[in-house]
């Protein structure tokens, strides 16, 4: 039986997101909540660990596409399971312009942006999670394993479960996130286990009651899919999914875009830098295989801690490490002298979408476990987008990561983040051919690590000595 | 309304035992004993000689807080003020809720008030609508001090009172102090009086000292408003001649010899001396008068501390009137 | 059964109580030959004089000031504040006389009356026409206060309202005045003041609200009954004091709960709801309370884009009912 794979909403306002990466490709195996794609949205960048295990029948949405909340990305299934070719096209969720009135109706509760209201949380906020959301259809989610992380416990489920006795690690949640519901554990107690609601409840793929009851559909091959899922209600095919258009001129005119205050400052730091520095890039390569099996390995742990473990935790603690190594990478320019920094504040680009973005500062990093990189890391991010924020926060900063990556760049020159020194480039995760020891060819996950620096204070060689440092972390981090 | 002797004795007599009362306030207070006094002294003649000129218990009376001899004439007693100043069980006007000098008594017709001061003056003029609308030939009497004829309270309640023609007698005690702001700091009028030649009703200005005085120009502002002629505005000017209240320290604002020379038109003087001069009063009557004086308030003060603070069960109650128990 | 409008209903709600009782009479700007700036009283001063519907000086202070005086002398008064934007003149009167009268006197004064004012935007008044002041009343023990959103108890909960021993501030959802029709009888039948009421059965989440929100919820309810969403929609009705059992008998039963009004978010009503759901009904909770309302800006602003950006409307409703139910 099937499983889809959906862009979820990860947030009140997000509305769509774009497949930057496809993990897994078609007929490669995946297990459960193992990563399968990488999407970025208006809020966050995050892997979509796989609602299922099994074969990837179809992906349906390329990398690099847009596509509406709730549209389904791929189909999971059993091996050699044939998909209904109607399933197999790409189907928005909902029409775009609909899901835009629902935003633009929800924006008289948006906090004022930079202002100082603290009695004005927006009030159905969400916090910023990479949590894949399901709200395409309130019965369709990823199946309950033995040992996960239940999420977010309501009050009134914790009083049932302890009233009523019941393991909620069986229960199936079908709130956001998964989270197990209210009506969820009623159901459980009411049906039992075994009539859980299968994860795609299209009709066909519950047996039924003897073999002369079984839908036609299924027998003769012919599709007729009845499934809740706004994306299936369309049984015919439709036009392919488009990528959601930058703003175009209209009919041949020019169109202005007013600048917003974030967008001039990031022109003004952009030019000033490249005013001030002599910009030069080098460019490793880092083998991410000991780090993505640590990933893998660790993430549900950190997750119970309520840290999500991400990839650029890694690559901030290489570079504190490195730093610690190559103090005079930690510095700036001044015309008596470089000055070099006692503390190392790594301060990290975070995408706010189109808006621009915004490069909060992790103080002392190189006094950071993982675990306290990550935490620090989701914060910073979580309240960037948020637009929460202290002044404080996005100062002070002695080295600057960016993650151009995560939108599907393979290496970037970087512009060095004044008054620091230089700043490293992460790109995207890439599995690619490798010749390994024993001139060997591999896959493996690889990536490209860019150092921009300022000439005035580094040379190449020095350069070269810090990103190889931050290559050779990586390359050889501790299982 | 020409007085009898008695009662201009009467009159008298209910001045003194309002200043007894007062003046043993202010020991209580001094002795630590109570935790706050505000003072009516120096104006007892006014309330006097106006409450004289109501029918009490039938005519309406929405008082203000220096009020204790006006009280006292509409069958405030000592014990009940001993109460109010003790925030003792059984305290009469408020159940002990409100500081004392808080007055309020249902069965004399007199209405409730609060701290903020003219607030009561609207309620007046309701009053007198009510009474008009009823066509009853009742009036009622609303007293205020001088400062108070500065808020908009008070003018809103006059202007209604004069649109309506309505049985209502405003009378200020200009006591030329509004705690520490003096009366040409209020208004740039002479006299409270003067404030009503702007609003369509009678200003008429009286010697706040002479009780008698006070007597005849409200008994005549009542007869006008029974006849449906409307309101009366009087000032009834006088000195106050302690500090605002226990907490104030009118030294600070004003000097002894002002206060010293007040003293000479101390409404009790003065009252004493147009009786003795009449031949209704001698120095073996008001020895009488201060004895039973002395009496009733001591035993005032020995009944409140006597009796018990009130039950904090009772505190949540009744703030709507399905809740009041009465009886 | 007639269909009228809330107005109507208004109408002849004081209609009947002015015949009922004498001692019923209408204050307030405007309300005599004119029958209101709503038209909410005309034909009552044809019916009824003006001695019983009284324009009133353009001074809302002492239409509320007299209208307490009257009362405590016994009158049943109706008092009209034009726009509940122009009630806080009259604010020292409701909150520090009228709410606290009976409190502050042991129950010896109770203040029987009705301050109708019509409330809430979405009709083009700007700042000063638009204003939801319930959250000010409703914070005052003493008061009551009472919505109604819908002609049936618009008429009934307004003659409770004329009939209750207590101040009752009754705000009327204007917008909603000839909008919001409905069956009502003819002759005299009332709405208790307190209980709320279930206005829709649900399941799946419970909405709150009251006035012309509750009206809008009613419609995004049933919108959402098309996507799937079993909406409960609780009437609260009277604010204050609010009913805790049906708002704690709803949300334990759904485990969701939504408040909706239109007045700014902070210090609003619906904290209060939202209070006593975490301290009463915690563990029922699948869902974190939520509240959609006004913005924190000091009013509706006029034009019309801004004031559809302020208001609540069946849409925004509907996509809160969306977010809640998905959660």
């Amino acid at each position: 039986m099937a499983t889809k794979v959906i862009m979820p909403q990860l947030g009140e306002s997000v509305v769509e997101g774009t497949v930057t990466t496809w993990l897994k490709k078609e007929g490669e195996t995946i297990a459960e909540f193992e990563s399968l794609l990488e999407i970025n949205t208006d809020k966050v960048d995050t892997e979509i660990p796989s609602p299922a295990g099994g074969t990837i029948l179809k992906i349906i949405v390329p990398e690099g596409q847009t596509v509406t909340a709730g549209t389904i990305l791929a189909w999971i299934g059993e091996p050699g399971e044939v998909l209904p070719a109607s399933l197999a096209e790409p189907v928005e969720a909902r029409p775009a312009d609909t899901l835009r009135q629902a935003q633009d109706i929800a924006l008289p509760q948006a906090r004022p942006q930079g202002a100082l209201r603290a009695g004005t949380e927006p009030p159905l906020a969400e916090p910023v999670e990479a949590r894949p959301v399901d709200t395409s259809t309130s019965s369709a989610t990823a199946p309950v394993a033995a040992a996960r992380d239940l999420g977010f416990i309501s009050p009134v489920v914790a009083r049932l479960a302890a009233d009523k006795k019941v393991d909620l690690t069986r229960v199936k949640g079908t709130g956001q996130g998964g989270r197990i519901t209210k009506k969820d554990v009623l159901d459980y107690l009411e049906k039992g286990e075994k009539a859980e609601p299968a994860a795609v409840a299209a009709p066909w793929e519950t047996p039924g009651e003897g073999d002369l009851f079984r839908p036609t559909e299924l027998q003769f091959g012919t599709e007729k899919p009845q499934a809740e899922a706004p994306g299936l209600r369309q049984a015919q095919p439709t036009a392919p999914v488009q990528p959601v258009a930058p703003v175009q001129p209209a009919k041949g005119g020019e169109q202005l875009i007013p600048h917003t205050t974030m967008r001039k400052r990031i022109a003004e730091h952009m030019v000033n830098s490249k005013h001030t520095s002599p910009h030069v890039t080098t460019v490793m390569e880092s083998d991410f295989k000991r780090v993505a099996a640590h990933y893998a390995k660790n993430k549900d742990a950190f997750a119970r801690d309520g840290v999500k473990l991400t990839y650029t935790a890694y690559f901030a603690a290489a570079t504190a490490a490195a730093l610690r190594a190559f103090p005079l990478v930690n510095s700036s320019w001044s015309d008596e002298g470089v000055i070099i920094h006692p503390q190392v504040n790594l301060a990290i680009a975070v995408s706010l979408g189109a808006e621009g973005l915004i490069v909060p500062v992790i103080p002392n990093a190189d006094g950071l476990s993982l675990l306290g990189l990550a935490r620090a890391i989701n914060d910073i991010a979580t309240r960037a987008r948020a637009h929460r924020l202290n002044p404080d926060e996005v100062r002070g900063g002695t080295f600057s990561i960016t993650n151009h990556g995560t939108s599907g760049s393979l290496f970037a020159t970087p512009v060095i983040n004044q008054p620091q020194c230089a700043i490293l480039g992460v790109g995207a995760v890439q599995k690619r051919a490798v010749v390994v020891e024993g001139d060997a060819i591999a896959v493996r996950p690889m990536v490209y690590l860019s150092l921009t620096f300022d000439h005035r204070i580094l040379d190449g060689a020095s350069a070269d000595g810090f990103l190889a440092k931050v290559v050779e972390v990586l390359n050889n981090w501790p299982d | 309304m020409k007085l009898s002797n008695d009662i201009q004795v009467e009159m008298y007599w209910m001045m003194l035992l309002s200043r007894r009362l007062d003046e043993r306030a202010w020991v209580l207070h001094r002795q630590g004993k109570i935790a706050f006094h505000i003072s009516g002294i120096g104006q007892e003649a006014a309330q006097v000689g106006a409450a004289f000129a109501l029918r009490r218990g039938e005519d309406w009376v929405t008082p203000y807080y220096r009020d204790l001899a006006l009280m006292l004439c509409l069958g405030y007693t000592p014990r009940d003020f001993l109460l109010a100043l003790s925030g003792k069980q059984g305290e009469p006007t408020s159940g002990a809720r409100q500081m004392p000098s808080h007055w309020s008594m249902r069965k004399a017709n007199a209405v409730s008030h609060s701290a903020p001061v003219a607030t009561q003056c609207p309620h007046a003029a309701g009053i007198g609508l009510a009474i008009k609308m009823r066509k009853e030939d009742k009036v009622v009497l609303t007293t205020l001090g001088e400062g108070s004829t500065s808020q908009g309270e008070w003018y809103e309640a006059v202007n209604w009172a004069a649109i309506h023609h309505l049985p209502v007698i405003f009378m200020v005690e200009n006591n030329e102090y509004a705690i520490s702001v003096p009366a040409d700091k209020q208004m740039a009028v002479a006299s409270s009086a003067d404030k009503a030649c702007g609003m369509g009703l009678r200003g008429i200005s009286v010697d706040g000292t002479d009780v008698f005085s006070v007597y005849r120009t409200v008994a005549e502002a009542v007869a006008d408003a029974r006849a449906g002629k409307g309101p009366t505005l009087i000032e009834a000017r006088m000195y106050r001649l302690t500090p605002h209240s226990s907490d104030d320290d009118d030294r600070t604002y004003r000097s002894r010899e002002e206060v010293e020379e007040a003293k000479k038109k101390d409404p009790l003087t003065v009252g004493r001396r147009i009786l003795e001069e009449a031949g209704l009063l001698n120095q073996a009557k008001i020895d009488e008068m201060e004895m039973r004086a002395k009496e009733m308030v001591d035993d005032a003060v020995k009944f409140a501390e006597q009796a018990p603070y009130p039950d904090v069960a009772d505190a949540m109650f009744p703030v709507y009137a399905e809740e009041v128990r009465r009886g | 059964m007639a269909e009228i409008t809330m107005i109507d209903a208004i109408r002849q709600a004081m209609d009947d109580e002015l015949a009922r009782d004498e001692n019923v009479f209408i204050v307030g700007e405007d309300v005599g030959k004119r029958g209101g700036v709503f038209r909410a009283t005309v034909g009552l001063f044809d019916k009824y004089g003006g001695e019983r519907v009284i324009d009133s000086p353009l001074a809302e202070l002492s239409i509320v000031g007299v209208g307490i005086g009257a009362a405590l002398y016994g009158m049943r008064p109706i008092c009209e504040i034009q726009f509940a934007d122009f009630i806080y003149p009259a604010f020292n009167q409701i909150v520090s006389e009228a709410a606290k009268m009976c409190y502050r006197s042991n129950g010896e004064w109770t203040v029987p009356m009705v301050i109708r004012a019509p409330y809430g935007g979405g009709i083009g008044g700007g700042l000063y026409h638009s204003q939801s002041v319930e959250a000010l009343f409703a914070h005052i023990p003493g008061l009551k206060v009472v919505i109604p959103s819908n002609p049936y108890d618009a008429k009934g909960l307004l003659k409770s309202a004329v009939r209750d021993p207590n101040p009752v501030i009754y705000l009327e959802p204007k917008k909603g005045y000839r909008l919001i029709r409905g069956e009502v009888p003819e002759g005299d039948y009332t709405v208790p003041i307190g209980p709320a009421q279930v206005t829709r059965q649900g399941s799946d989440l419970t909405v709150y609200a009251y006035g012309m929100m509750h009206y809008y919820t009613l419609q995004a309810a049933e919108k959402l009954a098309g996507e799937g969403v079993d909406v409960e929609v609780v009437d609260l009705r009277t604010l204050y004091p609010v009913d805790r059992q049906t708002v704690l008998e709803s949300v334990s039963k759904t485990g969701k709960a939504l408040i909706v009004h239109e007045d700014n978010l902070t210090g609003g009503y619906g904290g209060e709801i939202a209070a006593i759901i975490a301290e009463e009904a915690f563990t029922y909770l699948d869902a974190p309370v939520r509240r959609l309302c006004g913005p924190d800006v000091p009013a509706v602003p006029f034009s019309h884009p801004l004031q559809d950006w302020f208001m609540p409307n069946p849409d925004k409703i509907a996509q809160a009912m969306r977010d809640l139910a998905a959660y």
